[in-house]
């Protein structure tokens, strides 16, 4: 009877081994996961927080930020220096001057949210990589944009 | 019987580049397999799918210093790595890849393999020995602990295949199987076989002298650079003879419709490779007592009965 238990046994554990090989098996076939960074983009979540980054106006291409400094103010880290004056000719105040201390951010948003004109947005730019915090306590964020004080 | 100077290094570079393309061939499959398994890509830089990449990892091997513990029997530490790997010469030498390409057809081939592929053994208990270091030494004496526990099953099942072909030759075992594969008839004996070689390869589910996550690296701790890489060398190159073992013993060898004869033994062997890859990348490592009483209390009687068996058939 003790025999026949044990040889029940070894025949199930046999089985079970085929099992794990098969499933092993299965897995050489599924496309691997991996992405070869950095020839291939990783893939962002829809909603992903890179660092905020300045919108443009579509029509001018000058940075919609109107300089309230409502982001400024929210901003628990106080990361964001944001300066503006109006240029010549214009009835509304821009800004000439918007600086993020990245090093600080913690990503909250509430910058982006406080806006009252939605100048602001997450980026999705992750590959941030650097010798230096000095890259990064004094981003310019206008740096991309047209800029209504230069062009005169 | 006359063998010139020329045939011998001959055979020599022949053996040694054969090791050597094996190892960088099979270090990359492995690593490929293990990836493919995990849903990763494995080595893909050094040339087109990382095939290069054992070579890059070669040349860093051959750099490196050979660092020599303080306390370590200092002859010991540095004949261990060259007993393991020098055997591997002497056992290529009776094996059969086709019927002409032989090196030297002997009439106790199969014993003469089975006699070298000791030393490995050897190699191992003399690298933990000698590297004055408590896990190597744990490495080492589990592999000599475990030698009786699957040499025996094996030369049985080993023993069984002589009974039916008649022969110690592995030419003459391979062409004994003309009609019909051993596998055919002794299903069983393979299985066993199988297991025993991945017991004697050290190779996961049963690598108790390596056991990374027990032994930090068993018996080779101590090692590094070409000392570490002639161990691995070695360990690739036992895999090659078990596995081509195994393909004359059990799979006709060379023997195969449509392919010629050096395809079919490529594929057996490395088949049987690719079998004791997939293994290691499925099962999780028993312990060594599970292992032993395995050994002693299923492969013994299961090969043992098998033996009997098969002795009573032929018999009648």
């Amino acid at each position: 009877m003790m025999e026949c238990c044990k040889i029940k046994e070894v025949l199930n554990g046999f089985l079970s081994l085929l099992t794990g090989m098969k499933i092993t098996l299965g897995n050489m076939f599924i496309k691997p996961q991996t992405v070869q960074w950095p020839r291939q983009e990783a893939p962002l979540p829809a909603r992903f927080r890179g660092h905020i980054m300045m919108l443009a106006n579509d029509a001018t291409g000058f940075p919609m930020c109107i300089a309230c400094t409502s982001c400024a103010r929210n901003c628990p880290s106080q990361c964001i220096t944001v300066t503006g004056k109006k240029p010549e000719g214009a009835k509304r105040k821009m800004t000439n001057k918007f600086e993020l201390d990245f090093t600080k951010c913690s990503l909250c948003g509430l910058c982006v949210e406080v806006c009252p004109v939605n100048a602001l947005d997450f980026s999705r730019d992750y590959a941030l990589a650097s010798y230096t915090h000095h890259d990064f306590n004094r981003m310019n964020l206008l740096e991309s944009l047209d800029s209504p004080f230069t062009a005169n | 019987m006359n063998i010139s100077l020329v045939s011998v290094i001959c055979y020599l570079l022949g053996i040694a580049a054969l090791v050597g393309l094996n190892a960088v061939i099979l270090v990359w499959l492995e690593r490929k397999v293990a990836g493919h398994m995990q849903f990763r890509y494995g080595p893909m830089e050094v040339g087109p799918h990382g095939i290069l990449q054992t070579l890059a990892d070669g040349i860093k091997l051959v750099s490196k210093q050979l660092l020599i513990p303080d306390n370590a029997d200092k002859p010991l530490f540095l004949l261990a790595p060259i007993v393991s790997l020098v055997p591997i010469f002497a056992a290529m030498i009776p094996i059969p890849f086709t019927e002409t390409i032989q090196v030297w057809e002997l009439n106790i081939g199969l014993l003469l393999i089975i006699a070298l592929g000791l030393l490995n053994t050897l190699g191992i208990l003399l690298a933990g020995w000698g590297s004055n270091n408590k896990y190597a030494l744990l490495g080492g004496s589990r592999a000599v602990a475990q030698i009786l526990a699957y040499k025996i099953p094996l030369l049985i099942c080993i023993m069984t295949i002589i009974m039916m072909s008649g022969s110690y030759s592995l030419r003459d075992i391979a062409l004994a199987q003309k009609d019909g594969w051993n596998i055919l008839y002794q299903p069983v004996l393979f299985i066993v076989y199988i297991i025993a070689i991945t017991l004697e390869t050290n190779r996961s589910p049963f690598d108790f002298s390596e056991a990374e996550s027990e032994l930090v690296a068993g018996f080779h701790t101590e090692y590094s650079g070409m000392g570490f890489s002639l161990f691995f060398l070695a360990e690739y190159s036992y895999m090659l003879i078990a596995a081509a073992l195994a393909s004359i013993l059990f799979l006709g060898g060379w023997q195969g419709p449509f392919l010629p004869g050096l395809a079919w033994t490529l594929i057996k062997t490395y088949g049987i490779i690719c079998l004791m890859m997939w293994f290691r990348w499925t099962f999780p490592r028993v312990r060594i007592d599970q292992m032993l009483s395995f050994g002693w209390k299923v492969l013994l009687p299961i090969s043992l009965i098998n033996f009997l068996i098969t002795a009573g058939v032929l018999a009648l």
